[in-house]
């Protein structure tokens, strides 16, 4: 179960004019800008659950994802996920999380992919057993039997990202964090990894938060979805709440979107 | 231990990948020395000894100096390359990944190909061995063995430092260079030649001089038996080294990128 109640982060973010003059002056006065990338957050998903985590470019997404996944500590409030905290207890959490940048791969360039997972499986320590299972269930829900032995660099967007999902899900995580993970993929990709990942959270009971861009995605896997605007959650209901009678999903957004002024 | 010998397998096969562009980088590095390595040649030709060095005891200094800091940056390359980690993202991945980060950083970026200037660092140094006339007996052989272990941990730390920095700052981390590739060049001498200041400041700032000066003295025959334990300050910079970086984390910690 994650927990997160009355987060808040603000970065200091230094400012500066173009041009040589404000250049020289930052040397010795510097100003700083506070920006709230997330004020008193709260929410709470439940195991097994997959939310949609929306909002526009700059909404405070990735602060939250940062936070959930050990990678920042906030300046307030608190978050425990499985009774662990994420920053201060970090490996031990991280061993219970897969995630997927969308935009940064995590395989090794030059060399086949297997042998970027059998490096996972060192540094995750999983059992041979655990991780001859799970390969073998990932490489046959996803089609990679071809493409293990290539190397990353090799492959197509599409494969590598089903390759980059298998590789977050060879420790068995109980949590699967997916950052855009259908961004410039074809529409063949899209589906095939919509479709997997509707069926890992079915039969592992994997809990799945997504963000995304593609309103698609959202509508094809999540039920619960929590809109975050300028730092603050906006909305945390379903499809029909953003739609509110609108056909087009991405039209509701937008016009929510300017209502919401975010 | 494991983790870094697979680490160092995939670098391998990584590396391997592109063999021509890995033996040219290999011949370059080995040149590279070469070159410094004929500079101190002439000038013996001139000069026949150096404040009291002889040419032998000068390729003796020089061949260890330049096998730690091969073996440092090949394996401690991660650091070096550490700014492009933070910039690209890569650090993000590795705070998610339930290792210690120092061990991830490492397996990033192991450099074969300073194989090349290790290969000139062996070649001068038994040259040196030979020039020098030193009379081996057990203590001496260790004593080689703990300057090239300290001084690997010696400029390992530095890389530390370097890598720790970027966390600050993310430009003019050139000056970095002058403890780096500067003391390498300046390493090539035993540090007394460059008078008591640097001398002090290389046995209590960064302790250059307890890697490479003293121990050397005893191989010389020209100081104590317990200089040959002095090489242990370069773990004990790693120390602080050490601080620095966590300072660093705890600093991503709070302001991300």
């Amino acid at each position: 179960m994650i927990e997160m109640s009355h987060v808040s982060k603000t970065y200091k973010v230094f400012k500066r004019d173009a041009g040589a003059v404000s250049a020289l002056k930052s040397i010795f006065h510097r100003e700083y800008e506070q920006v709230h990338a997330l004020r008193d957050v709260s929410f709470t998903i439940q195991d097994g659950e997959m939310v949609g985590y929306i909002g526009p470019n700059g909404a405070g997404k990735s602060s939250t994802i940062k936070i959930l996944s050990g990678i920042l500590t906030p300046d307030e409030g608190t978050c425990i996920i499985n009774g662990l905290n994420p920053w201060k207890d970090r490996i031990r959490h991280v061993k219970e999380i897969g995630v997927v940048f969308g935009q940064r791969s995590q395989l090794w360039w030059d060399v086949p992919v297997i042998d970027s997972y059998e490096l996972l499986r060192d540094i995750y320590r999983i059992p041979q057993v655990t991780y001859q299972q799970n390969k073998e269930e990932l490489t046959e829900l996803l089609s990679l039997e071809e493409l293990l032995k290539t190397p990353a660099r090799q492959l197509s967007l599409g494969q590598r990202m089903r390759c980059e999902i298998a590789a977050s899900l060879l420790h068995s995580p109980k949590i699967l964090f997916l950052d855009e993970p259908t961004i410039g993929l074809d529409a063949v990709s899209k589906l095939a990894v919509r479709d997997f990942i509707l069926k890992h959270n079915k039969t592992h009971k994997t809990t799945v938060i997504l963000t995304t861009h593609d309103m698609q995605d959202i509508e094809a896997l999540t039920e619960r979805i929590i809109l975050i605007g300028k730092g603050r959650i906006l909305l945390d209901g379903t499809a029909e709440d953003i739609k509110d009678g609108n056909e087009n999903m991405d039209e509701a957004l937008a016009a929510l979107y300017r209502k919401l002024e975010i | 231990m494991v983790l870094y010998i697979h680490y160092f397998k995939i670098q391998f096969k990584s590396a391997m990948q592109y063999k021509g562009s890995f033996v040219l980088t290999c011949i370059g590095q080995f040149l590279v020395s070469f070159n410094v390595f004929l500079g101190v040649y002439f000038m013996f030709r001139r000069f026949h000894t150096v404040n009291g060095y002889t040419y032998g005891d000068i390729l003796l200094c020089f061949g260890i100096t330049l096998m730690e800091f091969s073996l440092a940056e090949a394996f401690a390359r991660g650091f070096d390359s550490f700014s492009s980690i933070l910039s690209n993202g890569m650090f993000d991945r590795i705070m998610v990944r339930p290792r210690n980060e120092i061990l991830q950083v490492l397996g990033q970026k192991i450099e074969f190909t300073r194989i090349g200037r290790m290969l000139q660092a062996v070649v001068m140094f038994l040259y040196g061995v030979g020039k020098s006339g030193v009379e081996w007996d057990a203590p001496k052989v260790f004593a080689v063995i703990f300057m090239l272990l300290g001084g690997t941990a010696l400029f390992s730390g530095i890389f530390l430092i370097y890598a720790a920095l970027c966390f600050f700052t993310t430009e003019s981390l050139e000056f970095m260079n002058i403890l780096t590739h500067g003391a390498r060049e300046y390493g090539k001498y035993p540090v007394n030649i460059y008078g008591k200041k640097v001398l002090s400041l290389c046995t209590f700032m960064i302790p250059y001089a307890l890697v490479q000066y003293y121990p050397l003295l005893y191989l010389l025959d020209r100081g104590n038996l317990w200089y040959i334990f002095l090489p242990a300050g370069g773990f004990l910079f790693l120390v602080p080294c050490y601080g620095l970086w966590r300072l660093g984390i705890s600093r991503y910690k709070s302001i991300g990128s």
